[in-house]
């Protein structure tokens, strides 16, 4: 069942996309490291102190996961885009040349995140040291930087799409690639109205998050049903339709349960209840949807009396199905948690949101676009069926269960916070270090850290497996 | 084909996801409009007059501040009371509170207090929640933190803590020093003691009100 259009080899758009790909790679990485040094700083209060502070390694934790991601999906686009639409993306020529400029503008802010960290109470902190709004700390020029490179990636997918096949995988991610843009603006003004602040600045993070890059999710993992296993266009077009009108019709007024307690009115207490208590069903639909197909398709061959694997790339199989699962058990259980404002009026700024956070980037996010980084692997070396190899099972198994146990953890950590910092101590100072010093609270970050060393290992297996490809005989080419 | 369902047809998926992807946008950016009237920052003259804004100006500054249990709304709500000197005033004008509370926002942003204190709930959660800080019993008169410091206000312990935070540890996880002036500590309270004054709809529950007579360790 292997696609004839797996090589990369020739296309420029897949080039680009494998540049994308490994600075994405790179980025992860540097996410996990300074997200263990936050985590031993849990452990070991003194440790970097005044050097490398806990809200520096944070930021650098959260930001090289915002931005692995973006760069991920920009080569997730860019390397479906020449198979969907069937012929060369459209000026990819200044796609290339944004793709250095936006790798440089990374590092630039990155050093001065490192080395200058805070500034002086005025703009010019604002417009070149940080912003200091989590997950979108990047200074003004970065933003504007951010805004060029982001037009240049919307005008090579728009051009590509207009001129080529416009299938419906590429409808979905024109529509939801130029929001995905669009809704950046939104968290690039300043006002000292703090409520005013929050309310737009979650306008980009949850829009993102719980919104636009779910429907890219739901794109992705169509092209690589059709990719991987061969399953129909049609059905898997359909789904897609279904699922964007789900992810959409609950996530956008799901945007509710973040303004219970920023100072906006109560009527976003039902409004984001009822809105983001809908956002698991569609996670449960792709869930369904990844496993129903790829038993529909071996089905079908087995009817045939072929008993083969429909599957062409197994590590990449692999990881698309953990997305499918991730994705409801991170995005959906461990959200519907804590959305509702009952439970969010104690849980809210708790460990808890950490755990889902956790779990819910990794499971909907990291683990499809690592599936993404498998797919371009296969294509640019050739490999008609690759195989799991020693490297891509330890890779897949400790990273997996590295985030589950650090989930685990910050759950356990969360619940500690909850009774006593919150139900029991009031919320205060002196409540918030009673819940930091409890014996499960600090047992439970121990563990985070422990988990945090796992899910690293795995991370070295995995970029281990991703550079050995090309070389490994295991694969059939 | 003839018989083609209704249900099986990809053009009416893809209208259907258009449709409630609008319909959904569009009531967004209504209630948009809505909720950016309730939530802009109200001035002067609705303190004087006892007009409750859901963020009230910048001279809530001139005010004492607390957080009490509104039998109508079924949970806490800041009070916004008589006259309290802050930093030996409690006559800033518009212009000069709002400028206290400009270079405190900044100041909160260009010292990254959200990237281990949670500010109205969001945030790290490696510090402690600064939403109601300023109401917090520990910086009041039976609190720690003014013998601490030695000051005789709130607001000057609050202001030099946050000028020599590794001066005055707390807990093994310290605040570090980063680099704030007399003036950028003195604009920081003033946006802590503003945010106080935010109508969070109860958000911390129960805050200050517990004394904790049972430790959960």
């Amino acid at each position: 069942m292997a696609s004839k259009y797996l090589t990369g080899v020739g296309s420029e758009s897949k080039q680009l996309a494998t540049w994308y790909f490994t600075f994405a790679a790179i980025l992860f990485g540097a996410q996990l490291l300074f997200g263990l040094i936050a985590a031993i700083q849990y452990v070991m209060p003194g440790f970097l102190y005044g050097i490398l502070d806990f809200s520096i390694a944070r930021i650098i934790h959260i930001n090289a996961l915002v931005v692995w991601m973006v760069f991920a999906m920009f080569g997730s686009v860019y390397w479906l885009l020449p198979d969907e639409t069937g012929i060369e993306t459209v000026g990819i020529k200044i796609g290339k040349l944004l793709f250095w400029i936006f790798a440089a503008a990374i590092v630039v802010v990155v050093l001065v995140y490192l080395l200058i960290q805070v500034g002086p109470a005025d703009e010019t902190t604002i417009w070149f040291i940080t912003e200091g709004r989590e997950y979108i700390e990047a200074p003004r020029w970065a933003d504007w930087g951010i805004v060029v490179v982001a037009l240049g990636f919307v005008a090579n997918l728009f051009l590509t799409g207009i001129k080529g096949k416009q299938t419906g995988i590429v409808t979905v991610l024109m529509a939801d690639m130029i929001a995905f843009a669009g809704l950046y603006l939104a968290g690039m003004f300043f006002t000292d109205n703090i409520s005013v602040d929050q309310y737009w600045w979650w306008w980009v993070i949850h829009l993102w998050v719980e919104a636009t890059w779910e429907v890219f999710v739901g794109a992705i993992a169509a092209y690589g049903l059709i990719k991987m296993i061969g399953a129909h266009r049609q059905v898997v077009e359909m789904w897609l339709w279904i699922e964007v009108a789900m992810l959409f019709g609950s996530g956008i007024l799901g945007l509710g349960h973040h303004y219970f307690w920023i100072g906006t009115p109560e009527y976003w207490w039902e409004i984001g209840a009822l809105f983001s208590a809908l956002e698991p069903l569609p996670l449960v639909a792709m869930f369904i949807h990844v496993l129903y197909d790829w038993g529909k398709t071996q089905g079908a061959q087995e009817e045939k009396g072929s008993t083969v694997s429909v599957v062409n790339n197994k590590p990449a199989f692999t990881w698309f199905v953990l997305n499918a699962f991730g994705n409801f058990l991170g995005a959906g259980i461990w959200g519907f948690f804590h959305t509702l404002p009952q439970v969010n009026l104690y849980t809210h700024g708790t460990q808890f949101t950490s755990a889902h956070g956790h779990l819910a980037f990794f499971g909907a996010y990291a683990t499809i676009l690592i599936g993404m980084m498998y797919i371009a692997v296969q294509g640019t070396n050739g490999i008609k069926i690759m195989k799991h190899t020693k490297a891509s099972l330890w890779g897949v198994s400790m990273i997996v269960s590295g985030v589950v146990g650090m989930t685990v953890a910050l759950t356990i950590a969360g619940y500690v916070q909850v009774l006593v910092s919150r139900a029991q101590m009031g919320a205060t100072w002196a409540g918030y270090f009673d819940g930091q010093s409890g014996m499960w609270f600090s047992q439970a970050m121990d563990w985070r850290l422990v988990m945090g060393v796992v899910t690293f290992l795995g991370f070295i297996f995995l970029a281990k497996d991703l550079l050995t490809t090309g070389k490994n005989p295991v694969h059939e080419r | 084909m003839a018989n083609k369902s209704v249900w099986s047809d990809n053009r009416f998926w893809r209208r259907s996801a258009a449709w409630v992807t609008g319909f959904a946008s569009i009531l967004l950016i209504w209630l948009t409009f809505d909720t950016s009237a309730q939530i802009a920052m109200g001035n002067d003259q609705d303190l004087q007059n006892k007009v409750t804004k859901r963020v009230p100006g910048p001279t809530v500054i001139n005010y004492k501040i607390t957080y009490e249990m509104s039998a109508k709304r079924g949970h806490e709500v800041p009070v916004i009371g008589e006259k309290e000197k802050f930093f030996g005033r409690d006559d800033y004008s518009e212009e000069e509170a709002g400028a206290l509370l400009h270079l405190g926002k900044l100041g909160s942003q260009a010292k990254n207090c959200m990237d281990c204190h949670t500010l109205l709930g969001n945030g790290a959660y490696y510090a402690p929640d600064l939403t109601k800080a300023w109401i917090d019993p520990a910086w009041g008169p039976n609190g720690a933190m003014q013998a601490l410091t030695g000051k005789n206000t709130k607001e000057e312990a609050m202001a030099e803590f946050l000028m020599h935070p590794d001066q005055y540890p707390t807990h093994a996880r310290m605040m570090p020093d980063l680099g704030i002036t007399a003036k950028e500590a003195k604009g920081l309270v003033a946006f802590l003691k503003h945010m106080s004054s935010i109508d969070t709809n109860g958000f911390p529950r129960n805050f200050g009100k517990i004394e904790g007579a049972v430790h959960g360790k």
